[in-house]
């Protein structure tokens, strides 16, 4: 017997996305579906990255200062999902008080911070040749700044009480309170005149970047939302798991 | 290639943060995976 049998309840016949949700089911399709998602990650991220790092063009005013674009825009990218997906998470928590949706909340936190920091990281390097300066006070950058805070918020509040709801519950108030820093990440370089450039790819026009280059960006970026989504849900298989080992603890001290 | 201090520092970067956070995901679940099975075998006794 494995350790998703162990946790497994009564299995349900009825057919809702609530089915899924179920710690027992999740930990048996999560541990199929994980191995492919993490070798698909790391296949298609080497891929973007190799792509880009030694046969896509240089740019023709940044030199190959532009290859960084290969880590920071897609860690810019996950910076935003990352967030979504905690606010999805707190929805479906504060909604229909779904356990499973606060430890993948919970798991999401970190994660959503780590490619953040990468992102502001990554940034602040290819801002030191090109600006002159490591940081500016410019409004996306402090924007995606005060989403790290955000993160880091979350991950605090979700642990600084003694009863695990109650700062469930706080956090994802506080993950749906800092949604509205996602638009103004997104249009900060329009609304107003930023150091940072507009974007060059959106879902409505056709992208302004050379595909020879574009093509090893959308690599590096599905890459690392593969790896990003097998990193959350390594997280919370083992989340889903130690709180299982901890109710078993509990029952037998308890009889 | 120009600038490439700054081109390594960024992929070191890229490469080393998902890294961490893809191992010690994979420990902890492998931890937790191997506690449980333990605590099962010694119900089921």
């Amino acid at each position: 017997m494995d350790a998703s049998s162990v946790v497994a309840p009564p299995p349900s016949g009825r057919r809702s996305l609530h089915r899924f949700a179920n710690p027992g089911r999740f930990l048996r399709l999560s541990g199929r579906m994980l191995p492919w998602i993490a070798a698909a990650g790391a296949i298609v991220t080497a891929i973007g990255l190799v792509w880009g790092l030694l046969f896509a063009p240089a740019d023709w005013q940044q030199g190959d200062a532009v290859r960084i674009m290969y880590v920071h825009v897609p860690a810019a990218w996950l910076a935003s999902a990352g967030y979504v997906t905690l606010a999805l998470c707190s929805v479906v928590s504060l909604v229909w008080r779904h356990p499973l949706a606060d430890l993948a909340a919970t798991e999401t936190g970190p994660v959503g911070a780590g490619f953040t920091a990468l992102c502001l990281l990554t940034g602040s390097i290819w801002g030191k040749p090109m600006w002159g300066a490591w940081w500016v006070w410019d409004a996306r950058l402090t924007s995606v700044l005060i989403l790290f805070f955000l993160y880091l918020g979350h991950i605090a509040l979700v642990r600084a009480f003694d009863d695990p709801q109650r700062g469930y519950r706080s956090g994802a108030i506080l993950a749906l309170i800092g949604v509205v820093n996602l638009p103004i990440i997104k249009f900060s370089v329009d609304w107003w005149n930023t150091l940072h450039q507009p974007a060059t790819i959106s879902f409505t026009g056709a992208p302004t970047m050379y595909i020879g280059m574009l093509w090893p960006l959308l690599f590096a970026a599905l890459g690392y939302t593969l790896v990003f989504a097998a990193i959350v849900l390594a997280r919370t298989r083992a989340a889903v798991m130690e709180r299982r080992i901890r109710a078993l603890l509990m029952a037998r001290a308890a009889a | 290639m120009t600038h490439l201090p700054y081109v390594v520092a960024a992929y070191l970067l890229g490469v080393l943060i998902p890294t961490s956070f893809a191992v010690s995901a994979f420990l902890r679940m492998r931890g937790a995976r191997r506690r449980l099975d333990a605590m099962d075998r010694r119900r089921r006794r």
